[in-house]
């Protein structure tokens, strides 16, 4: 009896969003880099943003937690346990940093103090908690271990500056960990880590979300990364999306020609390959965001109207070809997670 | 003859305390490795976080100071970087790892790249240099309007691919790439992979690149060094360690490269 109790709460718990963005955007004097954005975290599950180098990805991150640069002004919501972030009074968002929401910083340089001690660092906010000082050592190096870094007793100790760089992303990741977070914001946390290092975090990573129900945003420009961990996908392109739904299902089987293009220029490990032909054209900058679909100038399928009208992102009835279990688990049929949209015309004809 | 010669490197950093009574323990970072980069070649350095791939590369940009071995560059030994003419100098050029704090935070990306052709007159462009400057931007896959922003106000890889510019404008006989390209999406990455290769075919460019991807590795590096724990395990070509792995630690590196590959 206990038991299903107990299975149904964490079935409920898995299905409806923990963390619900909608129209989300971010403007900079310069003008929107984030231009209405929603989608939807769960518990246990992980949404991945991707897209080009400078498509908002980060921006779209920080939102969430309050952390954007001081000229930027987010508008939208973001519900987390019903109550919206975006008005809630810095006190409240402060106190959900750290400990209801961890965050892996792109910077890891940048976000650590270089004077303080790691071991200091990952357990400031257990200090703040009011643990006891042998207990708050004992989880500091209990999470270093975990994350990988070689002889945490003695690592613990260093100073950022003495470490590598993949080892000071690894730090990142405890001190993100450290408060026993419900939701990981992690914007690219493994680009400096070689890939056995990487599989440990990525495990590490998984094992949380089966046995806590860790919940993840997952920015990553590696699509190996990506098809590996995220239930669901939001892929943008300058400042706005352009596609967005179950991650394997995009990946796959991609209904926007952006998202065709990442996904079809992964280089393989497996085999030799040429260096991968680039996006004809530069990268749309969201402050100077080309007419109609951002896209247009570069891309393959355009047409005369692709200029002028900005595309809907709306639903595409991808038919039987999500049929086949695509859909993150514990997602029913017409759940949101498991709708796919396309922000392009002309959806429908791109090929797979 | 090789471009870059290293031999013997050495290298040894006062560690942490394992507590307040003890002293500093030693980490030795680099610990006797020999490594040559030749005219035109791309040789890619992977190995495991924390083995010491960013210090040799310290090393050769004369920025870590090695207890042993040597390193010439064109048969010239590298010193510190303190003590290079203005001409080796600019020879040898880094793109760092930690992009957001290799760039002067109070300039301007133009002006960092500005800064660097009046350091470097022999190679600041003869014409108009805000055409220039917006040429060596795009070649890295960004707009003329980043050139009016600081580095902060960029998102992490175009800050890196800034990185990259600075370097390239200099026009370095040697590159030392660490994890340059390790957040570009797949896109902007093959278009810098491109513009190395054309450097290498145009202007006798060599390249040392450190990278964790080993996909990025297969598509550009003609040998590959692995390093582990200091020391080089293995130095092959790039087709021998793909096919033919023969240190465990390379093996275990192609094996986790493939699980992920086989998930995708
Ligand atoms: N502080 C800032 N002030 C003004 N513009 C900014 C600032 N930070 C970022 N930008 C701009 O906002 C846009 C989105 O940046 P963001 O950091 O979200 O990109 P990203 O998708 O994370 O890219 P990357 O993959 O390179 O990290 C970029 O064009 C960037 O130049
Ligand atoms: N300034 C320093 N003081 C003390 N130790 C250092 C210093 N710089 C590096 N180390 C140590 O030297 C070792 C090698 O570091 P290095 O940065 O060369 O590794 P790496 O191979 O580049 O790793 P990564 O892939 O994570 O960047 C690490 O154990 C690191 O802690
Ligand atoms: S709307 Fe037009 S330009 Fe945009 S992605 Fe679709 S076909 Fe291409
Ligand atoms: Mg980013
Ligand atoms: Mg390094």
């Amino acid at each position: 009896m206990a038991d299903q109790s107990v299975a149904v709460v964490t079935a409920d718990r898995r299905t409806t969003p923990m963390l619900e963005v909608t129209g989300l955007g971010v403007a900079l004097p310069a003008g929107a880099v984030v231009d209405r954005v929603s989608f939807t975290v769960r518990a246990g599950h992980t949404t991945g943003l991707i897209g080009e180098s400078g498509s908002g990805k980060t921006m779209t991150a920080m939102a969430v937690v309050g952390l954007l640069p001081e000229a930027a002004v987010a508008s939208g919501q973001v519900r987390w346990k019903s109550q919206d972030l975006l008005t809630a009074p810095e006190r409240r968002r402060r106190q959900v940093r750290g400990r209801e929401i961890g965050v892996v910083f792109q910077d890891p340089s940048a976000a650590l103090n270089p004077i303080q001690t790691v071991g200091r660092q990952v357990g400031e906010i257990l200090r703040r908690d009011g643990l006891a000082r042998a207990e708050v050592r004992a989880r500091v190096l209990e999470l270093l271990a975990r994350v990988g870094l070689p002889e945490p007793e003695r690592q613990a100790g260093s100073y950022p500056h003495e470490l590598s760089g993949g080892m000071r992303q690894r730090v990142m990741i405890a001190v993100a960990l450290a408060g026993r977070p419900e939701l990981v914001i992690a914007d690219e946390p493994t680009t400096a880590l070689d890939v056995t290092t990487q599989a440990r975090i990525l495990a590490l990573l998984a094992d949380l979300r089966d046995r806590e129900g860790l919940a993840m945003i997952l920015v990553s420009h590696d699509l190996r990364v990506m098809a590996h961990v995220a239930d669901e996908v939001v892929v943008m392109y300058a400042g706005r999306v352009c596609e967005q739904g179950p991650a394997r299902a995009v990946l796959d089987r991609p209904y926007h020609p952006y998202t065709r293009a990442l996904a079809g220029n992964v280089p393989a490990v497996t085999s030799r390959t040429a260096i991968a032909e680039p996006l004809p054209g530069a990268p749309a900058s969201p402050f100077e965001r080309p007419s109609g679909c951002p896209f247009h100038p570069r891309c393959p399928m355009a047409r005369a109207r692709c200029a002028t009208e900005v595309p809907a992102l709306r639903e595409i009835d991808a038919g039987e070809i999500d049929a086949g279990g695509a859909a993150p688990d514990g997602a029913t049929p017409d759940e949101p997670a498991r709708r796919r949209l396309s922000a392009c015309h002309f959806a429908e004809e791109v090929g797979p | 003859m090789s471009v870059l010669e290293i031999r013997g490197l050495r290298v040894t950093f006062a560690g942490p305390r394992r507590s307040v009574r003890e002293p500093r323990t030693t980490v030795r970072a680099v610990d006797g490795v020999d490594l040559d980069v030749g005219a035109r070649q791309t040789v890619a350095l992977v190995g495991e976080s924390g083995s010491g791939k960013s210090t040799v590369a310290r090393c050769v940009l004369g920025l870590v100071t090695p207890q042993e071995g040597s390193i010439t560059f064109e048969g010239r030994p590298l010193g510190p970087v303190r003590r290079r003419s203005p001409g080796l100098h600019r020879a040898v050029q880094m793109v760092f790892q930690d992009p957001g704090s290799s760039l002067n935070p109070r300039m301007t990306v133009g002006a960092i790249v500005r800064e660097a052709w009046r350091a470097h007159p022999s190679v600041a462009p003869a014409g108009d240099r805000r055409e220039a400057l917006a040429r060596v931007l795009a070649d890295v896959g960004l707009d003329p309007g980043v050139a009016d922003r600081r580095p902060s106000a960029l998102s992490g890889g175009q800050k890196q691919r800034v990185s990259i510019a600075r370097a390239l404008a200099l026009r370095p006989r040697l590159l030392v790439c660490d994890e340059a390209v390790s957040a570009l999406d797949v896109s902007v990455q093959s278009q810098i992979l491109r513009l190395l290769v054309d450097l290498r075919d145009e202007h006798d460019l060599s390249v040392l690149f450190i990278t964790h991807d080993l996909a990025v590795v297969r598509q550009i590096a003609d040998r590959v060094a692995v390093m582990h724990r200091g020391v080089l395990v293995e130095d092959t070509s790039a087709e021998d360690l793909f096919t033919t792995p023969a240190h465990p630690y390379t093996q275990a590196l192609l094996e986790a490269a493939r699980t992920l590959e086989g998930a995708a």
